[in-house]
């Protein structure tokens, strides 16, 4: 069996399963947020009754994080139709954007976008603050009411994104049938090149199997070029599953796998046991790609969808008005340091925008120095617009008060999210190439498409 | 729940993506609650851009379409797994989808919430239909028949599915077939 295989045997309580068996797994963690949240909370409720309590509430974990910055009167109400839920249900994982479980969320405008607005609880971008967290463990099932999902798979686990429906009915019963997926094996080999990240991995192979080209399948990644990427780097790659249809995207376990689980679930006192999944020796694969890691160079995908796939240094006519740098995929602290490597000591020519995935990471960058300044102070010296308030921000566009949403037709933006899809990031007659934290800021510097291998310093 | 739906139609090509469906901007709306519905309906299909789609999906000040049935290419509904957009199209009338292909989060979505018959076409019909022809779209012996030439084409079966469309959705389907409880 492939590493999906056997967690959606061991979560349905099967010596096996076959892709294309239709089978009831156990999930060890429902995730919603406050888009699907309010909705799948009203599924929950009128199917299940008033009074009717979540299977278990140690497993609902609850992370507001897509529009929290906004003065939109509706978006500040579904983070109380959250806070609300889980004083009633007693949920015990619930990083609430305000400290007090009795108040309201109101964000204040006038205080400006880059500030920071939330308590100590809240953790940012769901998917970035769930291993952060210590909810992402081996073995384990995960679903969760967001495509990317499919995220927490860098950990050796079955990750996949669900509707509100489907995740009522786990809210209430802990299970869902599910179709057990082909899967499509991509052996990584060697060593990334310098100027090249985890980010032109994933974009290379969408380019190469297309947007729809993992539709209802898992995509494994494996072979001895795993063992050179870190958590962050698999995390990226796994993210991304989506945006070639995938259901969901898994690594296998090793040392680092273990080291970044065990220290997490030990600070936050989450669950610390877990049963990670070997690969077997007889794999059945519908697909095999091998990839070279260290032929890959830094690589964009363009306007209109993420199988657009381009090399950068085939695109510097492109002339670009902003550059981005955020979201699950793109705003870890990995992806900052790599952001103010090109970018330190240099100036942005466009309008540049910088949103920390999590209040961690935020801290992090507060607090790394190199000679003497911090990276976030690099990156404003260089003139990126960086904000404190963490979260989804304008990876999606949002309400149009959002930090960084593109409100113009015509712009074109060069971005280190996730997808591109026309008016994913604002106005739908804008343009979004995907790329690298490394390409957006060579890409920043010069105002048109850039390879950041010309700018890199030696 | 109708075997034969008959009206016109809508055509959107490939790749059309739930941002496209219902825009990102309008989920601050909860599709379970009634008024909010309403809403989402009224933004079905309003991310297409209008340089490609210059006839809109919902009319300008209205909550319905008058589409019943929408046509589109490959990859229908790919992106986020916003339950929002089968929810939208479902609301503002539509009854059917057929589509190349599907993206698999909304396939489940459109079946999980019974808002809509998402059917598989053989033939690629947004080459081969425009908006405002009309259609009979035929569940039980899975063909489209086209008005004004008698065209038939026909669709994968929707099998398994369907029951689950008809009575509205998993959970309506999972109390009718006692695999939960019916409520009290
Ligand atoms: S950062 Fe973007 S891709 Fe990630 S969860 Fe938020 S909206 Fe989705």
């Amino acid at each position: 069996m492939t590493l999906t295989e056997k967690i959606l045997a061991r979560a349905a309580g099967k010596a096996s399963v076959r892709a294309g068996d239709n089978v009831w797994v156990n999930a060890d963690i429902l995730m919603t947020h406050d888009v699907c949240g309010p909705g799948t909370i009203g599924v929950f409720h009128r199917e299940f009754g008033r009074d009717a309590k979540v299977w278990d509430r140690d497993r609902v974990v609850i992370i507001p994080d897509h529009y929290i910055f906004t003065a939109d009167s509706k978006s500040n109400r579904n983070v109380d139709i959250l806070r609300d839920f889980v004083r009633e249900q007693g949920i015990t994982y619930f990083y609430d954007v305000i400290d007090d479980p009795n108040g309201s969320w109101r964000f204040d405008p006038g205080r400006g976008p880059l500030k920071r607005q939330y308590g100590s609880q809240y953790a940012g971008v769901c998917h970035t603050a769930l291993p952060q967290k210590g909810h992402t463990r081996p073995g384990e099932v995960l679903f969760g009411t967001d495509s990317h999902t499919c995220m927490a798979g860098a950990f050796n686990e079955f990750a996949t994104g669900i509707g509100n429906t489907d995740a009522g009915f786990v809210m209430g019963t802990g299970k869902l049938l599910l179709k057990v997926p082909e899967t499509m094996r991509f052996r990584l080999e060697g060593r990334l090149q310098p100027g090249v990240m985890a980010k032109d991995i994933i974009l290379h192979i969408i380019g190469e199997i297309g947007f729809d080209g993992a539709t209802y399948r898992a995509m494994q990644f494996d072979g001895d070029g795993v063992a050179g990427l870190s958590m962050d780097d698999r995390m990226t790659v796994a993210n991304m599953a989506i945006e070639a249809g995938g259901k969901n995207g898994i690594f296998p376990f090793d040392a680092r796998t273990a080291e970044y689980v065990e220290a997490r679930t030990k600070l936050n006192g989450t669950r610390q046991t877990y049963e990670p999944v070997e690969p077997d020796r007889d794999q059945k694969f519908i697909y095999e790609l091998v990839v070279e890691l260290d032929k890959l160079e830094p690589t964009v995908a363009c306007h209109p969808d993420p199988g657009q796939r381009k090399k950068a240094k085939e695109l510097s006519s492109i002339r670009l008005d902003r550059a981005y740098v955020g979201s699950c995929t793109g705003g870890k602290t990995s992806d900052f340091v790599e952001f103010a490597r090109v970018l330190r000591g240099k100036r942005v020519v466009i309008d540049t925008f910088g949103v920390p995935a999590t209040p961690e990471i935020v801290h992090d960058l507060q607090n790394t120095r190199w000679g003497g300044r911090t990276i976030w102070d690099i990156l404003v010296d260089a003139g990126v617009r960086m904000t404190e308030n963490a979260g989804c921000a304008a990876c999606l566009g949002g309400p149009v008060d959002t930090f960084g949403r593109i409100n113009q037709p015509g712009l074109k933006c060069i971005s280190a999210t996730n997808r591109n899809f026309p008016g994913r990031m604002g106005d739908k007659e804008s343009q979004v190439f995907l790329a690298s934290p490394a390409t957006v800021a060579a890409s920043a510097l010069t105002g048109r498409i850039t390879d950041p291998r010309e700018l890199l310093p030696a | 729940m109708q075997n034969v739906i008959t009206g016109p139609v809508y055509v959107v090509r490939d790749n059309i993506d739930t941002d496209q469906i219902i825009p990102a901007q309008y989920l601050n709306l909860v599709p379970t609650i009634p008024e909010e519905y309403e809403k989402l309906g009224s933004f079905a299909l309003c991310g297409l851009p209008e340089s490609l789609y210059p006839i809109r999906y919902v009319r300008e000040g209205q909550l319905d379409s008058e589409y019943p049935i929408v046509v589109a290419g490959r990859n229908f509904g790919c992106g986020s797994s916003r339950e929002h957009a089968p929810i939208a199209l479902g609301s503002a009338g539509c009854e059917v989808v057929l589509a190349e292909s599907f993206a698999r989060i909304f396939f489940r979505n459109c079946v999980a919430t019974g808002e809509l018959y998402p059917c598989e076409s053989t033939a690629r019909l947004c080459e081969l239909l425009k908006t405002g022809d009309i259609v009979s779209v035929d569940l039980d012996a899975a063909t489209v028949r086209v008005a004004a030439t008698g065209d038939v084409h026909s669709f994968k079966p929707l099998g398994d599915v369907r029951p689950v469309v008809d009575a509205g959705g998993i959970f309506n389907y999972a109390r009718q077939s006692g695999m939960i409880p019916a409520r009290q």
